[in-house]
């Protein structure tokens, strides 16, 4: 078949007709060492300014707004003086909540960390319950339907009256916060296998548990992740909140502290690491998504 | 005697609700050993039921499926099946698609280095040993049809079901896939039963040709023999008398007497 000519897509054959049928392979010209840095440096860069300008212009107009006589907030100037100490020393520990930011950011992932993993191997189980069984479904499916509108911090109070204890409920918030996304892309994704992948498995006779790991979980493998990347932003948007209620070491309560202490500037550095954490949470399960699932879209 | 494959008075009907549909009325066929017989009908007549049923995918309402004298009532790889759509694991390699198969089927009775030389045997026999590495999104329609083919194939299937399993290619390649398949059929001498909407397909690959009369209720209409001699060459067929008489009683029987009256 004309298979090998298809795959040599980088490589020109030229076949002369008839009588001399002689095939010319030629090698596409690679182009000179200093003419690819300079066009992978400048791919680069036009990724890289544009932000850094937005950035830029937004420190000047901050800068001037904030730095009238009356103004509420600091300037960015005032900010990176009065918070130098925290940013360039986030490990420091004075005993009680008197820590460095490091040690506020990692109570904080910790919680999240347990919260979502719990929510992460629950939701997956219950939503291929849901997915799989109509009857799970019809039974369940109105429940999560009415839970999942619950905002997260309603479900603390309750949380402390069942745990009595600051660190399990903020655990219980991020655990029932995240779960619901989880549950019904998971759902989703078992409930739109093909028909043609049950059909394979039929034919072969898979069993329940084959299906399950060979077919069900790569096929509702981008539903899932889906579902577990909303998640993750979902925990980190509660953490935050629960912290500040429930108090002792996490960035929740940081801002709480300094809100109370009036350190605004604290407050400002402490929004720029949450969102920066925030994104990286993101884009690391958007990673391990892209690992998992190979590449391979929904279809 | 009785034959290898048996379809037995065999109806089905699709309820629902309180409405009841009846496709196919009292089907019987028999199919011998290493024969080839190609199934063919308006669209909507309940050649692709039929096919299901036989593959054990959808029950039957009354009568049955015999395989060697022994009902069938569940699918299982000795009826290999061969997909319109392929259905290929997006995520797995061509080759691991194969593999699928092979592991589930001989898992216990061939070692590891075995199953892996069955798995290449049968890429080489669909031409496609080559791209064992690249995943079916990678490679065209017509590749992924013979991986396919090469998955069904290496179950070593009793009989081989083929559901219109070039009703999507072009006509190149399609020609091209019926061409690997005569060729296998000849050297493997599988028995087959194929769904077809295609004339000169169904001419030119089938020892029998089983037309089916227009749904609902669908019947068979006719049985023809192919009388012709292999391994059959396409382009010296096109000129054959006997080529051209079945190729026309198809076309009547389709056309003529059971002319497709509306859109199903």
């Amino acid at each position: 078949m004309n298979a090998a000519l298809k795959k040599s897509d980088t490589a020109i054959a030229l076949a002369v007709p008839a009588v001399s049928a002689k095939v010319l392979t030629l090698a596409p010209k690679r182009a000179p060492v200093r003419e690819r840095i300079t066009s992978h440096a400048s791919a680069i860069a036009a990724r890289v300014i544009p932000p850094l300008i937005v950035i830029a212009l937004t420190l000047i107009v901050w800068e001037m707004l904030c730095n009238r006589p009356g103004a509420t907030l600091p300037p960015p100037s005032r900010v990176l003086k009065e918070t130098w100490e925290l940013i360039v020393d986030p490990f420091f520990d004075r005993g009680g909540i008197d820590k460095g930011l490091f040690w506020h950011l990692s109570a904080s992932l910790q919680r999240v960390a347990f919260g979502y993993a719990l929510a992460a191997s629950v939701g997956v189980a219950l939503g291929t319950l849901v997915g799989q069984s109509i009857w799970a479904m019809r039974g369940l499916d109105p429940i999560f339907q009415v839970l999942r509108t619950v905002p997260p911090l309603a479900w603390l109070p309750l949380s402390l009256a069942a745990f009595r204890d600051g660190q399990p409920s903020a655990i219980f918030v991020i655990f029932i916060t995240a779960i619901w996304p989880v549950i019904i892309n998971t759902a989703v994704g078992i409930r739109n296998i093909p028909q043609d992948y049950r059909n394979v498995a039929a034919v072969l006779r898979l069993n329940h548990f084959e299906f399950f790991y060979k077919i069900m979980v790569p096929a509702a493998a981008p539903y899932i992740f889906t579902g577990l990347r909303i998640g993750i932003g979902l925990s980190w948007l509660a953490i935050v909140a629960a912290e500040m209620l429930i108090g002792g070491v996490g960035i929740g309560f940081f801002i709480w502290d300094a809100w109370n202490s009036s350190h605004i500037s604290e407050i400002i550095l402490a929004l720029i690491y949450v969102g920066i954490i925030g994104f990286v949470l993101d884009r690391i399960v958007a990673a391990v998504a892209t690992i998992i699932t190979r590449g391979t879209a929904a279809n | 005697m009785s034959a290898y494959l048996k379809i037995d008075h065999l109806s089905k009907s699709f309820r629902r609700g309180a409405t009841q549909a009846e496709v196919l009325r009292d089907v019987t066929l028999a199919v011998e050993r290493g024969e080839y017989v190609s199934i063919i009908g308006h669209s909507g007549c309940g050649k692709s039921t039929l096919l299901n049923i036989v593959a054990g995918l959808l029950p039957p309402t009354t009568g049955g499926v015999l395989l060697e004298n022994r009902e069938v009532n569940e699918p299982g790889p000795d009826r290999a099946v061969v997909f319109q759509n392929h259905s290929l694991l997006p995520w797995l390699t061509t080759y691991d698609n194969v593999a699928i198969a092979v592991n589930k089927v001989f898992g216990a009775k061939k070692s590891r280095t075995e199953r892996h030389d069955w798995i290449m045997h049968n890429l080489d026999l669909v031409q496609m040993a080559h791209a064992k590495d690249k995943r079916p999104a990678e490679i065209s329609g017509g590749m992924k049809q013979r991986v396919g083919l090469a998955r069904a194939l290496a179950m070593e299937p009793k009989v081989l079901l083929l559901d219109e399993p070039f009703g999507a290619l072009d006509a190149l390649t399609r020609a091209h896939l019926q061409d690997s398949v005569m060729a296998i059929h000849a050297k493997l001498g599988n028995t087959v039963l194929m769904i077809t909407h295609d004339v000169d397909e169904a001419v030119l690959l089938s020892d029998r040709i089983v037309m089916m009369t227009n749904g609902p209720s669908a019947q068979i209409g006719e049985v023809l023999d192919v009388p012709l001699a292999r391994p059959r060459k396409r382009l010296s067929l096109a000129a054959d008398p006997t080529y051209l008489k079945c190729r026309q009683r198809v076309l009547e029987f389709l056309y003529e007497r059971h002319r497709f009256v509306e859109a199903a």
